[in-house]
């Protein structure tokens, strides 16, 4: 920063305002009204009044002093607003996490804004420093230093020779260039290490033939002839049951077999070629996941039989093949073909015809 | 000298016999600080990241950034025996049985809105003044990071506490990624390690929320306020305010004293709303289970407009190679936060083709003197407003008690008519203000005062403006659009750049093909002198300054 | 994925189980229970005894005369419904919509309707307790249907309420959110708030599938999987906001609102006073 930064300037004259003439283009018409200098602020009453000084010296020290009463009221109530309970198998009264919540939150948040309320209004009421004006420099550097600096560089170029070794500096070129790629090979792991291409592993699923349809969260087998008109069931595949509970493999189906069985009038919903048998008696099975963005769906309207998402409001027509009436998805949800064993129950005939969820590169047209 | 002095004194002696202090600090000590609200807003900014700093740090003593699979039988009773994360179940220790644990979530929590919401109003503030001019685009962009480095931080935190809206707002990003052309399954495959949502997710954003992002952020803001500081604060202009000087309060005491306490206050007014409104009450969505969604299902309000875009955006796909190409999901996710943040990068430099501006401005726009910039920028308000709106639209739904249909369909259509309507009106009402100034300069004040004359015409008295009234609404430059000159010139020889500066004059006649011009000094003194004669045609106020005849 | 957290799964909880329901009868009593459930059609109109049919009779011919008065314009003066030329629907047919239909429409005042929406709101109940039963009787009478719920399965201070909040989440969360707050539909239909709905209300709209909800069978989602959602949703009805004002409980877009308007509006407005000086003399 330039010396004439430092001048410390309490008055306005020393703004010249032809300055910004200078800059303005030579054709521009004179300015109309001339710079009538910096208005100086009138004093305060602070200033003139000592009892009004002293008011506000009070009022200063009565924040700080308030701040200091929360602070230490802040720790009193961490202490006796307890939350654990005596009993420690007892669950946690939730009254009592409110309560301290509270008592912690308004102590220390006052003792905040008082204590930073003080300052702020030290500086406005008792602070006597005047207004200053500081003159700005110009940000670019003058010719001779850039001149300077350019020679620096010239110079250190020259010195190591940089321009005309050129083995040397392609060779050092050349490595740095591949010295990133360990950094991108290292993270090759983070993705799954074997089997099978991110795309291929979204084809499939753990339902298949013969695979019960049971209820979720219980894990009922769900009889055909139980199923009234204008039900919905969440659903998942009995064999979901048995994978192991600790590790991605358990979840990983639980994103993606989830499904919605209904059961419509046998005259309510359109039939499809080659879809004939996919349903028992009106009793239809949907991937739960939504087409657009992989939210799990199951806004189901009973008399309408549209399906809604609430992520992004795609709606589907359950009673036509799951597709989209309204909202950005752009494919109908995917239909499991179902069947019944001998005992009654409802089965899946087999996996998904097609992949459920959000469209991907792989997933083809 | 008093016992303050000469205790600084000794600190200042120890460190400039080592590292001279003393030059560094007698250059600075008295730094000017200019005042005025808005200048407050990046500072609300920079308190609440301290806050969410500090808050964060706390939270990381208890959370546990896993997603092994435990069964809960902590303090909270309606979970018992429920399955979950250990992520989330950490997260309920935090909230029910740490003391001060759930106060340290929602400060964290309401910081981390506020914070993003200071940014955005900051950069807005910077946007409308013009204080992105030369010399400060670097700062500009530096701040344009900032935004972006925020949002990352901000969602990555969402996504953490392992909760039923923070899974499915993952869920949503894995959509979007499965929907780039060719690589999509790939990258969510590296980012999940393996399929979606597996157990490694959490595991794998908690260093980048608590280190990466935040590291980052803290060396985004270091540079930002060297900048800043090296460069001094922007000023309003007015009298003895130009180009050439900054005015304020000097840094110390005034500005260290205001700044510090409205430090506090910043912190304080966050744990207010901590201790008294519940934020992301976790145990209410329960543990994240990929088969569940809840109705009114929303990322944090930084995130709203990619949601809202997902919303709104009519279904496309089409076919490649036997590929699906699905726009409906790529065009907002994906190509829509380019399309917004790399012309709002950008902007500095294409105003500046505009203009051809090559010179530093440290004095600030008011908004109404540049009509166009003022126009863009609301437009883009009306914009991202919209698209926000579009990411509640159930819950507007529910609160108007429309259809949600309407509302999406509505947006729609919206997204263009009321943008370009916003850029319109706002350019209009720009320009009539730019009127009003060049009246109340050349005619004065409206006293109330109706004087008849001789003729029985009625006129109001006007009284001129006082001279510092005056200069502030005359400081700003005039603003001519660029002419290109000839095609050819004078010999007939082409000019070579002639397609170039056309371009550019078209784009300078956008910017300021109409912006109303302060008077000369001609006019003003036409206005004063011939009294109440009109003294220009087309304007309303013919009466002038006083009725003598 | 999630286990379930009852006695069933093979493990045991210290608390906030029913205890009963770990007895070995229970499995006996909820057959009987089921079975009288789906048999309770067929109960009501099967007499017992010559009492209780003259009882039940006298009340289905008073449950006639105010079907006739309130709700044969739209119904049909037998309930067979009625619909207009263009296909549209008057009043859907009742036949087999059971008691619990009338009780649950009836009773939370959506029926009779007020006027023609998108759905039919919730209002003051228009008919007394008696009315209703009566009323309900005579839909009984018409066409076998579920029945009104047994008071065993509305004792919410015996449901399991992490298993209800599990149950709930996976069947019910999606339109009426984690919370109950409710939601929107497509096309101007809503998930209502369950906020403040007694349990027999919520039992019977489960088993009846109101409006465009679906049902949920006694048979698929059991009599106390229904006592368990219906504790979780009393549960959380009544718990207090831990941290301070639920503002609606309905997460982020509320939350964001908030950040704006009271958060950087305060502070806007604190700003204003940090800038200028005290007072002038």
């Amino acid at each position: 920063m330039s010396a004439k930064d430092e001048d410390m300037n309490g008055h306005s004259d020393s703004t010249a305002p032809a300055h910004r003439e200078s800059d303005t283009p030579e054709t521009s018409p004179a300015e109309p009204v001339a710079d009538p200098g910096l208005h100086h602020e009138p004093d305060r009453l602070t200033d003139v009044d000592p009892r009004a000084e002293r008011r506000a010296e009070r009022q200063v020290a009565g924040m700080f002093s308030l701040a200091s009463v929360l602070i230490v009221a802040s720790i009193v109530a961490y202490v006796v607003f307890g939350i654990s309970p005596d009993d420690p198998e007892q669950p946690v009264s939730v009254g009592d996490v409110q309560i301290s919540n509270f008592a912690l939150g308004i102590t220390l948040g006052l003792a905040l804004v008082l204590l930073g309320a003080g300052a702020v209004q030290w500086a406005r009421s008792l602070m006597t420093s005047p207004e200053v004006v500081h003159e700005r420099h110009h940000l670019r550097a003058d010719d001779e230093t850039r001149q300077e600096t350019l020679d620096a560089f010239e110079t250190g170029a020259d010195e190591t020779g940089f321009g005309r070794r050129k083995l040397v500096r392609n060779s050092l070129l050349g490595a740095l260039a591949l010295l990133p790629l360990p950094a991108i090979v290292m993270l090759r792991d983070l993705g799954p290490s074997n089997g099978e291409s991110p795309g291929e592993v979204k084809k499939h699923t753990i339902w298949g033939e013969g695979v019960r349809v049971v209820t979720d969260v219980t894990y009922q087998p769900i009889r055909a002839a139980d199923l009234e008109l204008g039900q919905l069931v969440n659903a998942m595949p009995e064999t979901f049951q048995e994978l192991e509970e600790h590790g991605p493999e358990r979840i990983n189906s639980r994103a993606k077999s989830p499904v919605m069985v209904i059961r419509m009038a046998p005259d309510e919903f359109e039939i499809p070629a080659g879809r004939e048998n996919w349903h028992v008696d009106g009793i239809l099975a949907y991937s739960k996941i939504c087409t657009h963005v992989g939210c799990p769906i199951s806004l189901y309207e009973r008399t309408t039989h549209h399906m809604l998402c609430p992520c992004h409001q795609s709606t589907f027509d359950l009673a036509d093949t799951g597709k989209v009436i309204f909202g950005p998805a752009t494919r109908s949800l995917p239909q499991l073909p179902l069947a019944v064993d001998a005992e009654g129950y409802l089965i899946a005939q087999s996996d998904f015809h097609e992949p459920v969820g959000p469209s991907y590169w792989e997933r083809g047209g | 000298m008093s016992t303050i002095v000469n205790g600084a004194g000794k600190v200042v002696d120890f460190v400039d016999q080592r590292i001279t202090a003393s030059n560094w600090l007698k250059r600075n000590l008295r730094k000017v600080f200019p005042d005025h609200w808005s200048f407050l807003l990046g500072e609300i900014a920079l308190f609440s990241f301290i806050i969410i700093v500090l808050s964060g740090v706390f939270l990381t003593f208890w959370f546990k950034p896993s997603m092994a699979h435990i069964v809960y039988e902590g303090g909270y009773a309606p979970m018992r025996g429920q399955g979950m994360s250990e992520a989330y179940a950490s997260t309920l220790e935090l909230s029910f049985e740490v003391r001060g644990g759930l106060l340290m979530r929602q400060v964290h929590h309401w910081g981390a809105l506020i914070f993003l919401a200071a940014m955005s109003a900051h950069m807005l503030r910077v946007f409308f003044t013009g204080a992105f001019r030369k010399p400060r685009e670097m700062n500009w962009l530096v701040g344009v990071t900032l935004l972006f480095l925020g949002v990352a931080a901000g969602f990555t935190g969402y996504s953490l506490p392992d909760d039923l809206l923070s899974g499915t707002g993952l869920r949503i990003i894995e959509g979007g990624m499965l929907a780039i052309p060719v690589v999509g399954t790939y990258l969510s495959s590296f980012l999940f390690g393996g399929e979606y949502p597996g157990d490694d997710i959490v595991s794998r954003l908690y260093p980048l929320h608590i280190l990466v992002f935040p590291g980052l952020i803290i060396a985004m803001v270091t540079a930002h306020l060297m900048m800043l500081w090296y460069q001094k604060h922007t000023h309003w202009g007015g009298p003895g305010k130009s180009n050439e000087n900054v005015v304020g309060a000097p840094f110390f005491p005034v500005y260290v004293a205001k700044a510090g306490g409205f430090q506090f206050i910043v912190f304080g007014v966050i744990v207010l709303l901590a201790a008294t409104v519940q934020i992301n009450p976790v145990w209410f969505w329960g543990p994240y289970d990929p088969a569940v969604v809840s109705a009114g299902t929303q990322p944090d309000w930084y995130v709203g407009f990619l949601d809202g875009a997902l919303r709104v955006m009519p279904p496309l796909e089409f076919e490649i190679f036997g590929h699906p190409l699905t726009l409906s999901v790529l065009i907002p996710a994906i190509v829509l936060p380019g399309l917004i943040l790399t012309p709002l990068a950008l902007y500095p430099w294409l105003e500046q083709k505009a203009t051809g501006d090559t010179r530093e401005h440290h004095v600030l726009d008011r908004p109404r003197n540049q009509p166009v910039r003022t126009g863009i920028g609301v437009a883009f308000i009306t914009f991202y407003v919209q698209l926000w709106i579009a990411g509640g639209n159930d819950f507007f739904a529910t609160i108007l008690n429309v259809p949600v249909n309407w509302i999406t369909r509505f947006i729609q259509v919206g997204l263009f008519v009321l943008t370009g309507l916003a850029f319109w009106v706002t350019k209009r009402i720009c320009l009539g203000l730019q009127r009003r100034d060049r009246d109340l300069v050349m005619h004065g004040r409206e006293t109330g005062i109706i004087m008849v004359s001789p003729d029985g015409e009625f006129s109001e008295m006007h009284a001129p403006l006082e001279q510092g009234d005056a200069y502030s609404l005359t400081w700003h430059e005039r603003q001519a659009p660029y002419e290109p000159g000839p095609a050819t010139d004078a010999n007939g020889i082409p000019n070579p750049n002639y397609r170039t500066e056309r371009r550019r004059a078209r784009l300078s006649r956008f910017y300021f093909g109409d912006v109303v011009q302060k008077p000369t000094a001609d006019e003003l003194e036409a206005a004063h002198h011939e009294g109440h004669h009109a003294v220009e045609s087309g304007h309303e106020h013919d009466e002038l300054t006083s009725g003598q005849q | 994925m999630f286990s379930t957290p009852t006695g069933r799964s093979g493990r045991t909880r210290r608390r906030t189980l029913s205890t009963w329901r770990r007895h070995p009868l229970a499995a006996v009593f909820v057959l009987i229970a089921m079975l009288f459930t789906t048999g309770g059609a067929y109960a009501a109109l099967a007499p017992k005894s010559e009492d209780l049919q003259a009882a039940s009779s006298t009340k289905i011919q008073e449950g006639k005369e105010l079907f006739a008065i309130g709700c044969a314009s739209c119904h049909g003066l037998g309930g067979e419904g009625q619909v207009r030329e263009d296909g549209t629907v008057i009043g859907p047919s009742l036949i087999g919509v059971g008691a619990a239909a009338v009780d649950f429409q009836v009773g939370t005042g959506r029926m009779p309707m007020a006027a023609p929406g998108a759905q039919a709101q919730r209002k003051p109940v228009a008919y007394t307790d008696a009315q209703i039963e009566a009323l309900a009787a005579y839909v009984a009478s018409l066409a076998p249907g579920p029945e009104l719920p047994e008071e065993q399965y509305l004792d919410v201070s015996e449901g399991n309420v992490a298993r209800g909040g599990q149950l709930f989440r996976t069947n019910c969360a999606q339109c009426h959110n984690t919370t109950g707050q409710g939601g929107a539909l497509s096309m101007g239909k809503f998930a209502p708030s369950l906020t403040g709905v007694e349990p027999k209300h919520m039992y019977e709209a489960m088993v009846t599938g109101p409006q465009a909800m679906p049902v949920f069978s006694d048979e698929t989602l059991t009599p106390e999987d229904k006592q368990d959602i219906i504790s979780f949703l009393k549960s959380v009805e009544e718990e207090p906001n831990p941290g301070g004002l639920g503002i609606g409980r309905v997460g982020p877009v509320a939350e964001g609102l908030w950040a704006w308007l009271i958060g950087i509006g305060l502070l806007i407005g604190t700003a204003t006073w940090v800038v200028t000086r005290s007072s002038k003399s």
